[in-house]
């Protein structure tokens, strides 16, 4: 969702002659952002119960769903990856996930083309659901299965930010296609 | 909108051929993944390393964090000061726990000299911690709780070493890096602590429920013993956590046992100790041992 861009981002965005985007800063970005949210574990938040949005996956879906194509569908490999190595989960377990959601938000892509925000955030909302269900049980919530319970409250506070996190990818959107290279 | 993405872009084999790689590559990724899971939950030590320099490489921005985030408490606390007392309302709070804390496990030291006095005239002393050390993150969006301490191997912390705060235990040592080293918490659903309760001795098990709270479990089954605000300590019985450490109180009464409140919250310590390995068999070495002559 491209938002408003503040004022002084104005000058900046505006297509000036022998200028273009940078390369490196429009392919970077994403994976970055991305990259970015898998770090929250390392963000000074130190809590006793799982509350916290999985902000890489979110960030993950608002770049699907913004630029479809720009991902590659392979995303999931790395991208889950690194998530791995931070969030705590048995390793495997965001490779896995991240890959069938690519796929699957791919499929959404091809079979509906005609999205409103509205629909991107329904098919999101089940999407983080799945997700984080899926994930506590590689994680062994069956060994607790009142914790399912009191994973209640960060799907509804994943599913309310998801559209906070789409705002920023879209900001981060605009900043990648600064034109600051002079051609 | 239209759809922005070509799924069959033109006649060009080369990009016909790119677009199928990328469908190959996504669903080898699956495969990677299930093949990935299976392998590290049934090797628990599995990509230990991996992880362990992943979290070495974010140590120092996380460390800066961290520190942030006690500055920031301290700058909104002296901000409430100015329209209530919350400073030192908090302070008082914060030291009234620590106190009745102490004071829990002074009974449980009481209790035990009393018992160990009449045995052999022979006193336990509080381990010097090998190091103190700041909580710098947590697995906040996961099921399972871990925390990241910010010591590793270079300042002598080793696996299986018992980490607490001055309210009482946090959890141990599960995997190190250089810098760093991750920290099972006392309520991740697979961390189990043999306790007892401080009053009386009464053994019990204290396993996670991964919300903070722990269950107990006790050790005879029978008439439920337990009341609602029980203390419990570590009893050291295992041979992992040193003996007589708070641990929870109990909230709230089950079947076959209470859930109790951890006392130590991870996320308003500041700075936390980690002890040496408690060596039962040495320590019931030294206590059957008759004691020295010049012994205290």
């Amino acid at each position: 969702m491209p938002v408003p861009i503040p004022e002084q981002l104005k000058d900046l965005t505006r297509p000036r002659i022998n200028r273009a985007p940078s390369p490196l800063l429009a392919i970077s970005l994403p994976w970055i952002l991305v990259m970015l949210g898998s770090l929250s574990p390392a963000w000074p938040i130190i809590s006793s119960a799982p509350v916290m949005p999985p902000l890489g996956f979110l960030f993950l879906l608002g770049w699907l769903h913004l630029r479809p194509s720009l991902f590659p569908v392979w995303a999931g490999l790395p991208l889950g990856l690194f998530d791995d190595l931070y969030s705590g989960q048995p390793m495997g377990s965001a490779i896995l996930l991240w890959s069938l959601a690519t796929i699957a938000m791919d499929y959404v892509e091809a079979r509906f083309p005609w999205r409103g925000f509205v629909q991107n955030w329904v098919v999101a909302s089940a999407v983080i659901a799945g997700y984080l269900f899926v994930s506590a049980w590689f994680a062994g919530v069956q060994r607790q299965p009142d914790l399912l319970l009191a994973m209640l409250p960060q799907i509804a506070l994943s599913i309310l930010v998801y559209p906070i996190a789409a705002q920023i990818v879209g900001l981060v959107d605009r900043l990648r296609l600064i034109p600051v290279r002079e051609v | 909108m239209a759809p922005s993405s070509n799924r069959r872009p033109g006649s060009s084999r080369r990009a016909q051929y790119s677009t199928f790689m990328g469908y190959v590559i996504a669903f080898a990724g699956v495969i990677a993944g299930v093949a990935v899971l299976l392998f590290s939950t049934s090797n628990a030590g599995a990509f230990a390393a991996l992880r362990g320099g992943a979290a070495d490489a974010v140590a120092p921005a996380a460390e800066a964090a961290a520190a942030s985030r006690s500055e920031s408490q301290g700058v909104w606390a002296a901000l409430q000061g100015y329209f209530t007392y919350g400073v030192q309302v908090a302070r008082n709070e914060q030291e009234l726990a620590e106190a009745r804390v102490r004071l829990t496990e002074a009974a449980a030291l009481r209790q035990e000299n009393q018992r160990l006095k009449a045995l052999l005239d022979l006193r336990e002393s509080e381990p010097k911690p090998v190091a103190m050390a700041r909580l710098i993150g947590s697995t906040s969006t996961s099921t399972r709780r871990f925390a990241l301490l910010g010591a590793g191997r270079n300042h002598g912390v080793t696996i299986g070493m018992p980490v607490r705060s001055p309210l009482g235990l946090v959890g141990r040592v599960l995997e190190t890096g250089d810098r760093t080293a991750r920290v099972l918490l006392i309520t991740d659903t697979v961390s189990v602590v043999p306790v007892r309760r401080a009053a009386d001795g009464l053994p019990a098990f204290a396993t996670g429920r991964g919300d903070g709270t722990l269950q107990l479990r006790l050790i005879n089954i029978g008439t439920n013993p337990l009341r609602v605000g029980d203390a419990f300590v570590t009893s050291g019985s295992g041979g992992l956590y040193w003996p007589n450490t708070a641990i929870a109180v109990v909230t709230r009464l089950t079947r076959d046992g209470a859930i109790a409140r951890a006392l130590s919250d991870p996320g308003t310590t500041e700075f936390v100790q980690v002890q040496p390995l408690w060596d039962e068999g040495k320590a019931a070495q030294e206590l059957s041992a008759p004691p020295a002559a010049g012994a205290k």
